[in-house]
């Protein structure tokens, strides 16, 4: 039960936004997440709930980082 | 590649893992405290790659597994009450006094309807207004905003025959008490990345500074495991010891304000009981006096009473980390996922089912 996973917003309708991951489609609530997601974020959901917003660019920076930190080991 | 599945290339993650075998000296002995974590941690393989010396350690991170028997069998009082029990499905099966379990109350008549969302229990109270519908509330601070937006639901648009049963529980005062265990043996905390998007990283810092220990806020793919190995190895080296926020794609360091105040104001912390560790002061969440008209312990006037704890059940020591499943002498023989004796072989995040499924 405290399992969250990404999903991607297809369609934003007031509280409430439809999500998918692979290919399984579920209508959840808007409430807690602090910013206003927009359609094509991936967001991490919860017991029906949107709990924060995935961000894309931290998420690269974060795979840059490792990758360098490897690369300078490893050459 | 999509970006998502970088955090699983074997390539990156086979680095990292020579890294941490070339680097680490000694024993490193990790606690997770997140049922996300336990089972990503099996099923992703990671578990069997690590180095003989990283040993790891799956703490109280399932919230079913730590519910304490006392509140299991409030549930079921509950169910004897002429009332629909709303609750998340994993509570279906854990066992309380006598065996019994809200399955077995169903299969005598007691009305329980499972949900994905509370917020689906705001409508079964809407389609049963003749009925008292209450919500079973168990969960960290990754599941109590969700049950704070769905009671402001409730009082805003007037759903009086709603109310929840708040056992929740709140992580940082556990790793308190773990890490004041002077017998715990874990030297470093990989920390729950949900709890943390909702709470942020400040309520950790205590781990570092008081006691020592290195902590990472970690996400759930393989890389994200590997790298916070990594650090704590790093760290090690180092002669430091930090609470690091590795999963800066969700978790921002001050958490998520909005969700907080939420939470802040429809509930206030509480002393409460957890499985096999005992009361934790202001480890627990109860709902504000102005929330009293949606409180099960108020409306039904429940009172938490001692219960018989499970005969032979070592999840207590299991959630600890003092023993590892297969050790309780019940594990695999009289108490398998088909035919649980605790609730952590009941709970697919519980330590002995992961274990059972992924190991045996
Ligand atoms: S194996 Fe079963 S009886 Fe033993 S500690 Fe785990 S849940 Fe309890």
């Amino acid at each position: 039960m405290c399992l969250a996973i990404p999903m991607e917003i297809l369609k934003i309708e007031g509280k409430t936004a439809e999500v998918q991951v692979g290919g399984v489609r579920q209508t959840i609530r808007l409430d807690v997440i602090s910013e206003d997601p927009a359609v094509g974020d991936y967001v991490i959901v919860h017991a029906g709930f949107a709990l924060s917003r995935l961000d894309k660019e931290e998420a690269l920076a974060t795979l840059k980082l490792f990758q360098e930190g490897l690369n300078i080991e490893l050459t | 590649m999509s970006l998502l599945d970088s955090f699983k290339d074997p390539h990156l993650c086979q680095a990292v893992l020579e890294r941490i075998h070339a680097e680490l000296h000694g024993e490193l002995r990790f606690m997770e405290v997140c049922g996300t974590h336990t089972v990503s941690i099996f099923r992703s393989g990671v578990r069997s790659l690590l180095p003989e010396n990283v040993v790891h350690l799956s703490g109280p991170g399932c919230p079913v597994c730590v519910t304490h028997d006392s509140e299991v069998a409030l549930f079921l009082e509950l169910a004897g009450k002429n009332a629909i029990i709303a609750t998340f499905g994993d509570l279906m099966r854990v066992p309380g006094p006598e065996k019994r379990t809200l399955k077995t109350a169903q299969a005598e008549g007691a009305r329980v309807r499972i949900v994905y969302s509370p917020f689906e229990a705001i409508k079964l109270a809407q389609d049963n207004p003749n009925d008292k519908v209450v919500f079973l509330g168990v969960g960290f601070e990754t599941t109590a905003p969700a049950i704070a937006a769905t009671l402001k639901t409730a009082r805003e648009e007037g759903v009086h025959n709603f109310s929840v049963l708040s056992f929740h529980k709140l992580v940082p005062p556990a790793l308190h008490a773990l890490a004041a265990d002077p017998e715990l043996q874990v030297q470093a905390f990989l920390l729950p990345g949900h709890v943390s998007a909702i709470i942020g990283v400040e309520p950790y810092r205590f781990l570092a500074q008081q006691h020592g220990i290195p902590a990472v806020v970690a996400g759930f793919e393989p890389l994200d495991i590997l790298q916070a190995l990594h650090l704590f190895v790093t760290m090690r080296n180092k002669g430091q010891a930090e609470v690091i926020n590795a999963y800066t794609r969700v978790v921002a360091d001050a958490g998520n304000t909005k969700a907080m105040a939420m939470l802040n104001e429809v509930f206030m912390p509480a002393d409460a009981l957890w499985r096999g560790i005992g009361l934790i002061p202001g480890s627990g969440l109860v709902l504000r006096p102005e929330y009293a008209a949606h409180d099960a312990m108020q409306v039904f006037d429940l009172t938490l009473r001692d219960v018989p704890q499970i005969k032979g059940c070592q999840c207590g020591d299991v959630l600890k980390g003092k023993i590892s499943p297969d050790q309780c002498v019940l594990f695999g023989k009289a108490c398998t996922p088909a035919a649980p004796v605790g609730p952590c072989m009941v709970s697919t995040e519980g330590s002995c089912a992961a274990y059972f499924k992924y190991r045996v």
